[in-house]
């Protein structure tokens, strides 16, 4: 054997001996990111990196169950709900990106790492947004089933105001991922459903699930000053209403009361609090990235 | 044919690289094409934001035009109106069948409250293979974003529901 990298050829030259290409695609390539006039790029940059990071988080926490869902269509349902999260979260960092690019983590001069990646995968925690419901640790079953109920019935709530944002690219986001959370919310919702009123174990479970995660439910609905303050963006306390609505819908089918409300207080995901849990996500997610910042993927 | 129609014709025949039965533009991800000064253009609608054949269709688009003598090709995403399976057109939903796929029928209508549904999603179909339309849900997700799987109670088969959205 020589110098040469079996890897050589691999590289440069025609595309065309790959299935997907090699050139990166643009998720924005072609739509006009011009921030409206009386929008504050920064915070609308911001606000979206919020509405990005829960849905790159969450599908970060969905992916771990490949493989481990209890049956194989589960295990389907729960990775397409990962990819039409992470579909999302590509499109909000990338429109994040553009309205503002100062936000994004400086790279190597030369690196090819577009400014999507780059916000994924070169911020530390202190600098993500998500809320803490999209990252902590995968419990079981009716943990992913009561995270996702919890979480979707919010989220759903806020696209389908969201789709008349003055912002033309949240709002086309957010008309494709109300189709897609509706989706979300349904499976969860039956299957809340299906464990509470299942055997004595199941309830049992769900029930523990729902008492785990009910801490993280207010922050779902506490708006941050920029989600107030932004014209384009949706202030998440004023679908509460609508979203405890359909949340009651599902405990009364259930049987499930409805816990006691815990508030939040102090500074939250929004602000880059976050448990620990999200670090060492990262520092999986990240390593890779972070050891080629110059690679091409 | 003028350089547009001839461009409008290549981008019309390329492939969904997932259900190969369907061109771009019988499944309506194609939008539109167009010549500005010696750049073709093409604009698609991704059907899922996460659906990872976007990036497919997009270099199948570029390698296509490019091998027709176009030398320089755009592709640009549209992201508004949201793609529904309402665009599979008649000859698409026609090749779905041939191909032993059940297709899409109706999007729900959207713009109001979505009712938050907990019974199953009741699909009155039939059987792409034999016709009977005695079908029953093996699972709400499938091989991909865009399907769901049933199975027909009367040949046995099972077989992929293009899903409404
Ligand atoms: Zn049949």
């Amino acid at each position: 054997m020589n110098d040469e990298s079996v890897y050589d050829g691999l590289l440069g030259g025609d595309s065309s001996q790959w299935a997907f290409g090699t050139d990166f695609e643009d998720p924005l390539a072609g739509v006009d990111t011009t921030v409206p006039a009386g929008i504050d790029a920064t915070e609308l940059a911001v606000y979206c990196l919020m509405l990005g990071d829960d849905t790159l988080v969450l599908s970060q926490r969905l992916s771990e169950w490949c493989s481990r869902a209890p049956e194989l269509e589960e295990d389907i349902a729960l990775a397409n709900f990962a990819l039409d999260l992470l579909g999302q979260a590509r499109l909000l960092l990338a429109r994040a990106a553009a309205a503002d690019p100062s936000i994004v983590p400086p790279l190597p001069e030369g690196s090819p790492v577009p400014a999507e990646d780059a916000l994924a995968y070169f911020r530390e925690a202190g600098q993500f947004r998500n809320v803490r419901m999209a990252e902590v640790p995968n419990g079981d079953f009716a943990h992913v089933v009561v995270r996702l109920l919890l979480f979707s019935i919010a989220r759903l709530a806020v696209l389908q105001r969201l789709r008349g944002s003055a912002d033309a690219v949240l709002a086309a986001v957010a008309a494709k991922g109300v189709k897609e959370l509706a989706y979300h919310r349904d499976w969860a919702g039956r299957w809340f459903v299906t464990l509470a009123l299942g055997t004595d174990e199941s309830r049992r479970r769900l029930l523990t699930a729902l008492e785990q995660l009910w801490p993280l439910h207010d922050e779902l609905f506490t708006a941050h000053p920029i989600e107030k303050s932004l014209a384009a963006a949706v202030d998440p306390g004023e679908v509460r209403a609508e979203a405890d609505a359909v949340l009651d819908q599902v405990l009364a089918v259930a049987e499930v009361e409805r816990p006691e409300p815990i508030g939040t207080r102090g500074r939250t995901g929004r602000d880059g609090l976050h448990t620990e849990a999200l670090s060492l996500m990262l520092a999986e997610m990240q390593v890779v990235a972070r050891a080629h910042p110059m690679g091409l993927w | 044919m003028t350089v547009l129609e001839r461009a409008a014709a290549v981008a019309a025949e390329v492939r969904d690289p997932e259900m190969p039965m369907l061109t771009l533009a019988d499944l309506g991800v194609l939008r539109d094409v167009r010549v500005e000064g010696d750049v073709v253009v093409a604009s698609i609608t991704p059907t899922y934001s996460g659906c990872p054949a976007m990036a497919t269709m997009r270099d199948d688009l570029v390698h296509r035009l490019t091998d027709a003598g176009f030398a320089r090709v755009e592709v640009r995403v549209v992201l508004e109106p949201a793609w529904s399976s309402d665009w599979i057109t008649e000859h698409g939903r026609a090749a779905l069948r041939d191909a032993g796929l059940s297709p899409p029928g109706p999007a729900p209508t959207v713009g109001g409250p979505i009712p938050l549904l907990l019974g199953p999603t009741r699909r009155v179909l039939t059987c792409p293979l034999c016709g009977s339309d005695r079908t029953e849900r093996v699972s709400e997700f499938g091989s991909t974003a865009c399907k769901a799987l049933y199975r027909c109670t009367d040949c046995r088969e099972p077989f992929d529901h293009v899903k409404e959205i």
